[in-house]
C-alpha cells in the first residue's frame, strides 16, 4: 500500500516537473527573443524622457555606462547568467534602482487587488451559479446565464471607465484612481487601511463582476454535470434534504473543476488586472510594466515580463496540487 | 448531420453579427460624415451627443462651424465660440435666403478634433471585424495544423507538441503583446499575426481530442485499410468529421481577438490614430472622461455589443451542436 502511494506521488511530482520544465523552457525563448527583439528596435533608452535633452558626449557617456555599447550576445549571456545565478536583473533605467525593488515593491498592490478581485469573481459566480442550477431550466437560470454572457462581454477597461464616471464623478462616493490618498502619511494605521479599502473598491468590484459572469456559467455547468450523476440519485434516494445534497454532495465535487479554472484563468487574470490597473492607476505589476514600456525600460521591460510569468507559471502549479490534494483520481491520470 | 432546433443564444447573436457585419461593408453609406474629417476643429471640438451646428462653407475653401447663424442684408452673421461674426455674402458660398445650406449634426457628439463621433464609431465596425475575423482565421490554421501533427504525427511529436501548448496556455500573453507592441509598431496587419499566432492554443487541443477520437472508428481503419497514405486520410476523412468543436472554439475566440485589439489600442500599444479603432477611441475618451463623457462612452458601448453579438453566437452554436461540451470562459 506505502509503495503504490509512493508511486503515485512519484508520477505525479514526474507530471508537474515535466509541467513546470516546459514552462521555464519557453519563458526562456520567450526571453531571449524580447531580449534581441528589444535591442534591435531603433531608439535607445538615453532618448526618452530626460534623456532628450542630453547632448551627443553624455549620451555617448550613458551608453557606455548602461553597457548599451557592447556586442548584443555579450549583453544577452551576462543577463541570462546574472538573472538566472543571482536573481538579479539589472537596474530600471528610468527609476534609477533594482528593477527586483521595483518589482517587489509592485507586487502587494497586484497582490491586493488580484485577491479582492478573485474573491469578488468566486463570490458572485458561486452565487449566480447555485441559484441557476437550482432549477434548471427556469426563467432565473435562463436570465443568469444570459446575463452572465452580457457580463463578462463588456470590455474590462472600459467597464472600468464606466464605473469611474458612475460612482466618482455622477454620484462621487469613491475615489476615482491610486491605491491611497495623498495625504496619507498623516492617517492613523487604521484610517489609512479604510482608506486603502475605498480606494480598493471601485477596481476589485470592476475586475470581480468583468469576469465573474462567466465564472458563474461554468459553475452552473459544472455543477448540474454534478446533479446528473448517480450518486446524487442515491442521496436523494436516501432521503437527505435538496439543501445537503446541493451544499455537501454536489458542491464538494464540482469543486475540482472550480479550482482547476483558477488555475487556467489565471494568465488572463492578470491581463485584467493590468488593465484594471492602467484604467485606476494602481501602482502594480501591470502598471510598472506598461510604464516601463512606454520608457524604454529595457530590463525592467523584461523582469516584468518574466516575474509575471513566473507568477503564473508557480500559480498553475499550485492550482494543479490543489487540484491532486482534492481529487486523488488525477494522480492516475498524471500517470 | 440531423436537424437540430436552434438555440435562442444562436439565433440572436446569428442576427447581431449578421447585423454588424453589413454595418462594416456599408459604413460609407451609413456613416453620415467622413471619419477623418475636421471642419473648423476650434469650434466644433468636445461637442456633446445631438449638437447641430449650422457649416459655413467659405468662399476660400474652408468651414466654419456656428452655433447660430442669421442671414442679414449685408451677409451673415454667425456666432462662433461665444463671439459674434459678421460675413459679408461673397464670402460665404453656401448661402441661402434663411441662412447657410450645410449643416453639422453630431449625432453621439464630436471629439478633439472636431470629427464626428458617430462616423467614427461606424467605421470602427470595420477596423474590429476584420482584425477580428483575420486573427481567428490565423489562429484556426495553426490550432488545426498543430492539433492534426500531434494527433497523426507519433508518440513523441504529440508529447512535444501538446507540452508546448500546456505552456503557451499558461503564459501572460498581454504583458508579451504589450512589448512587442511597443517596439514594433504594428501596423493592422501585425496586429493580425500577433493576435493569431498567441491565440491558436485551444483550438489545437480540442482538434487533436477530435482526430484521436475518430482514430479507431472504423471507417477510418478502412481508410487506412485501402492504403490511403496519413495525410490523406486526414484531409478526406479526420478533419472533415473532427471540425465541430474546432469551428466553435474559433467563433468564439472572435470575441476575444476584438477585445484584445480593443486592449491593445487602449494601451496605446496597438492600432494608431487615425486609425478609427475603438480601443483607441476608448484612450482618447479616457483623458478627458469627466468632461466629455461621451468620446469613450460610445465606442466602448459598441464593443460591448459586437463582443456580446459574437458570444452569444458562439454560445448558440455550443449549445445546438455540441451541448455537452464544457465551456470554459476566457480572458
Amino acid at each position: 500500500m506505502v509503495g503504490r502511494t509512493e508511486a503515485l506521488s512519484r508520477t505525479l511530482a514526474g507530471f508537474l516537473l515535466r509541467r513546470l520544465a516546459a514552462s521555464l523552457l519557453l519563458l526562456l525563448l520567450v526571453l531571449t527573443v524580447l531580449f534581441f527583439l528589444v535591442r534591435r528596435v531603433p531608439g535607445d533608452p538615453t532618448q526618452f524622457g530626460e534623456g532628450s535633452r542630453l547632448t551627443p558626449t553624455q549620451r555617448e557617456r550613458l551608453q557606455e555606462l548602461y553597457g548599451l555599447k557592447r556586442p548584443l550576445l555579450a549583453q544577452y549571456l551576462d543577463w541570462v547568467s546574472s538573472v538566472s545565478l543571482r536573481f538579479d536583473w539589472g537596474t530600471s533605467l528610468s527609476q534609477q534602482r533594482p528593477v527586483s525593488a521595483a518589482l517587489l515593491d509592485a507586487l502587494p498592490a497586484t497582490a491586493i487587488l488580484a485577491f479582492s478581485g478573485l474573491a469578488v469573481e468566486y463570490l458572485l459566480a458561486l452565487l449566480l451559479g447555485i441559484a441557476a442550477a437550482r432549477r434548471p431550466g427556469s426563467g432565473l437560470d435562463h436570465a443568469i446565464r444570459v446575463g452572465g454572457l452580457l457580463l463578462y462581454s463588456l470590455p474590462i477597461f472600459w467597464l472600468g471607465l464606466m464605473a469611474v464616471l458612475l460612482f466618482a464623478y455622477l454620484w462621487p462616493v469613491l475615489p476615482s484612481s491610486h491605491m491611497h490618498s495623498v495625504d496619507v502619511d498623516l492617517l492613523s494605521p487604521a484610517q489609512s487601511l479604510l482608506d486603502l479599502g475605498r480606494h480598493l473598491v471601485l477596481p476589485a468590484l470592476v475586475m470581480g463582476f468583468g469576469v465573474g459572469g462567466g465564472t458563474a456559467r461554468y459553475v452552473r455547468a459544472r455543477l448540474l454535470e454534478v446533479l446528473g450523476q448517480d450518486y446524487i440519485r442515491t442521496a436523494r434516494a436516501k432521503g437527505l434534504s435538496e439543501r445537503r445534497v446541493l451544499w455537501v454532495h454536489a458542491l464538494r465535487n464540482a469543486a475540482v473543476p472550480i479550482v482547476q479554472l483558477v488555475g487556467v484563468t489565471l494568465p488572463g487574470m492578470l491581463s485584467g488586472a493590468l488593465l484594471i490597473e492602467v484604467v485606476f492607476s494602481w501602482p502594480g505589476l501591470g502598471l510598472l510594466a506598461f510604464n516601463a514600456i512606454l520608457a524604454r525600460d529595457y530590463p525592467l521591460i523584461l523582469g516584468a515580463t518574466s516575474f509575471s510569468a513566473t507568477l503564473v507559471i508557480l500559480g498553475n502549479l499550485a492550482a494543479d496540487l490543489a487540484h491532486a490534494w482534492l481529487d486523488p483520481v488525477v494522480r492516475n491520470e498524471a500517470a | 448531420m440531423s436537424r437540430r432546433r436552434p438555440a435562442p443564444t444562436l439565433l440572436w447573436g446569428g442576427a447581431l453579427a449578421g447585423l454588424l457585419v453589413a454595418t462594416a461593408l456599408a459604413a460609407p453609406l451609413l456613416a453620415p460624415y467622413d471619419p477623418a474629417e475636421q471642419l473648423d476643429p476650434p469650434a466644433g471640438l468636445y461637442r456633446p451627443p445631438g449638437t447641430v451646428l449650422a457649416a459655413v462653407h467659405l468662399a476660400g475653401g474652408g468651414w466654419r462651424l456656428a452655433d447660430r447663424v442669421r442671414r442679414t442684408a449685408e451677409g451673415l452673421e454667425i456666432e462662433r465660440l461665444g463671439q459674434a461674426e459678421t460675413l459679408p455674402a461673397d464670402q460665404v458660398s453656401n448661402l441661402t435666403a434663411r441662412g447657410v445650406a450645410d449643416r453639422r449634426v453630431f449625432l453621439l457628439g464630436s471629439d478633439r478634433f472636431g470629427r464626428d463621433l458617430a462616423s467614427r464609431v461606424l467605421y470602427g465596425t470595420r477596423v474590429s471585424l476584420a482584425v477580428g475575423l483575420l486573427a481567428v482565421a490565423l489562429a484556426l490554421t495553426l490550432g488545426v495544423a498543430v492539433g492534426s501533427a500531434a494527433a497523426i504525427g507519433g508518440r513523441l511529436a504529440d508529447a512535444v507538441l501538446m507540452r508546448g501548448v500546456d505552456a503557451l496556455m499558461a503564459f501572460p500573453w498581454l504583458f508579451l503583446m504589450m512589448a512587442l507592441s511597443a517596439f514594433l509598431h504594428p501596423g493592422p496587419g501585425l496586429i493580425v499575426v500577433i493576435l493569431g499566432a498567441t491565440g491558436w492554443m485551444a483550438i489545437s487541443r480540442l482538434t487533436r481530442a477530435e482526430i484521436l477520437s475518430l482514430q479507431n472508428r472504423e471507417f477510418i481503419l478502412a481508410a487506412r485499410g485501402l492504403g490511403l497514405s496519413p495525410f490523406a486520410i486526414l484531409w478526406r476523412h479526420l478533419l472533415p468529421n473532427a471540425y465541430t468543436p474546432a469551428a466553435i472554439r474559433a467563433t468564439l475566440q472572435i470575441a476575444d481577438m476584438i477585445l484584445l485589439e480593443a486592449a491593445l489600442s487602449f494601451l496605446g500599444l496597438g492600432l494608431q490614430p487615425p486609425i478609427p479603432s475603438w480601443g483607441n477611441m476608448i484612450s482618447e475618451g479616457q483623458d478627458v472622461l469627466l468632461q466629455s463623457w461621451w468620446v469613450a462612452t460610445f465606442p466602448g458601448a459598441a464593443l460591448a455589443l459586437t463582443v456580446i453579438a459574437f458570444n452569444l453566437l458562439a454560445d448558440g452554436l455550443q449549445d445546438t451542436f455540441n451541448p455537452r461540451a464544457a465551456t470554459l470562459p476566457r480572458l
